[in-house]
């Protein structure tokens, strides 16, 4: 294997390590992951199973706002889990020792990247279960699209959570709610638990700029037996390449920043 | 004499501020070089500098034969820093920290690099806690082993030995002295206790303004400034008008004690 990319795994793997270890001496770490994903979704399901009750035309609606949530918390958990690691090197006073380690930027991205699948797979994970048990809507009725929708939930979340990740080097901790607020601007235009159409015409144009809205959409052709829009998804994929790449290099700015105001070495709580 | 770091008119600006004011230096490969100042007189800056952490606003910075600007990722690997201002993460235990930056510099069967130096550096006793439980003094020697952990050709040291009584400072002293003997690394230290300077220096750097006011051995600063300490000299130097002038012979020795 070549020396330079065996070099950049391992550092890669080493930072996992280093989140694998936090989260593996703090059961509370792993349930607060899973509690809110979990607790939406109960809340959300029995909503949806009320409306359900009293309205014959509303009676598929349950399992499609259930997937919604599914794929929001996705989205949401993608975000999250890529900014609290970073929080988590800004909380321990740690970005220092990384920084003056070889560690590249790019691979504390990756790094970042891999520790949020981890802690998204845990978060949502917990929550298809317990679809699957209380309302028997298994997320999986989508088939490979659902593939298709968690990747590009995914990489939004990541994008959104390297503009944060930028905007916490560049203000300090001052910009730390971002990290849990945020990607919720998105959630009114993105269509998760009604169609674009409903939104005002000038917000509609707003929405199509979001590669979530795209995702969205589609997963509610799909459930309704409609035709799927493979224009719409790959859409979200180039949207998200537009995304990723501005959030890249939102990061790698703030970073260059950051080296020339000296605050590498400061940041923290 | 062969040069482990090589600073050309360094120069750092914060605004209006010049921390650092077009300094130039020299560090031999294998010597200990001391950078002492006062609080706001450019040390840390310039030791930022040196990691490639802060950007310089103009100058050069050549280490272990790589232009820092430049190159920084290719002589990373042969570096280290410790600092007691920096901390490591607190949740994870000493053992676990020191996996991680093995890891990241690339050390080769880390568990052995690991034990040997939780020997030297006798931290054994709390390995197993996590970071953040420990005192200030622990902290500083686990900070001083994740600094040796990579067998770095060059260590930035800022202040090694704060937080530490004065028989375990004397411990951490004689590890690090001993690992330069052993490996022929560069030491480059900041420090406010003078008499770990005079021990463990070949050479000074004296700072004040963003300035270098005064270079040579610690033997040769004492003489220079009549004195019989560094701590006098550093007095000197801290409380000097001019301070790149030393003070005549006569002045020194009425101003004595």
């Amino acid at each position: 294997m070549n020396l330079h990319l065996h070099a950049t795994m391992r550092r890669v793997a080493a930072m996992v390590l280093r989140h694998t270890y936090l989260m593996r001496k703090s059961w509370i770490r792993i349930i607060e992951t899973a509690y809110w994903p979990t607790m939406n979704m109960i809340m959300w399901g029995f909503i949806a199973q009320y409306f359900a009750t009293t309205s014959s035309v509303i009676a598929q609606v349950p399992g499609m706002l259930v997937t919604a949530l599914l794929l929001w918390e996705v989205l949401f958990r993608g975000q999250l889990g890529f900014a609290l690691a970073f929080l988590e090197e800004l909380y321990a006073r740690n970005l220092g020792h990384l920084f003056v380690s070889p560690l590249r930027p790019y691979e504390l991205v990756i790094s970042m990247i891999v520790v949020s699948f981890i802690r998204t797979a845990i978060g949502v994970g917990a929550a298809i279960i317990l679809a699957y048990v209380l309302y028997a809507t298994s997320i999986f009725d989508l088939g490979f699209l659902l593939l298709a929708f968690f990747v590009n939930l995914l990489v939004t979340g990541w994008a959104v959570g390297l503009m944060v990740a930028a905007l916490i080097m560049r203000y300090g901790l001052a910009a730390e709610n971002l990290a849990w607020g945020l990607i919720f601007v998105a959630a009114p235009i993105s269509g998760v638990y009604y169609p674009i159409g409903t939104l005002p015409e000038w917000l509609q144009h707003v929405a199509w700029a979001l590669p979530t809205s795209h995702v969205f959409e589609g997963m509610r052709a799909v459930l309704t037996g409609g035709t799927f829009m493979w224009d719409g998804l790959l859409h979200a994929v180039w949207l998200n390449i537009v995304y990723m790449a501005m959030g890249i290099a939102l990061f790698l700015l703030s970073f260059r920043a950051a080296r020339i105001r000296g605050t590498l070495l400061q940041v923290g709580e | 004499m062969t040069a482990a770091v090589i600073v050309e008119n360094l120069v750092k600006r914060f605004g209006d501020v010049r921390a650092v004011n077009d300094i130039s230096f020299t560090v031999a490969a294998g010597s200990t070089t001391a950078l002492l100042g006062g609080n706001g007189a450019g040390k840390t800056t310039t030791i930022s500098m040196l990691l490639g952490v802060l950007l310089p606003t103009t100058g050069r910075i050549n280490v272990l034969g790589a232009d820092m600007l430049q190159h920084r990722y290719r002589v990373l690997p042969r570096m280290n820093f410790t600092s007691p201002y920096v901390d490591l993460p607190k949740k994870l235990t000493v053992v676990e920290n020191l996996m991680v930056f093995a890891g990241l510099y690339g050390v080769v069967q880390p568990r052995k690099r690991i034990a040997t130096l939780v020997e030297e550096l006798e931290i054994g006793n709390f390995a197993g806690r996590a970071y953040g439980t420990l005192s200030a003094g622990q902290r500083t020697r686990v900070s001083v082993a994740k600094a040796l952990l990579n067998t770095p050709d060059l260590i930035l040291l800022d202040e090694p030995t704060a937080s530490l009584d004065p028989d375990m400072g004397d411990r951490v002293r004689h590890s690090l002295m001993q690992y330069q003997q052993r490996t022929g690394a560069t030491l480059v230290i900041a420090s406010h206790n003078m008499a770990e300077v005079e021990r463990m220096c070949d050479s000074v750097l004296m700072m004040k303004g963003g300035k270098i006011v005064h270079q040579g051995s610690p033997d040769e600063l004492i003489e220079r400034f009549g004195r019989d300490s560094m701590e006098e000299v550093f007095l000197d130097i801290a409380r000097a008008v001019h301070p790149g002038q030393a003070p005549s012979h006569a002045t020194e020795r009425a101003a004595k004690p």
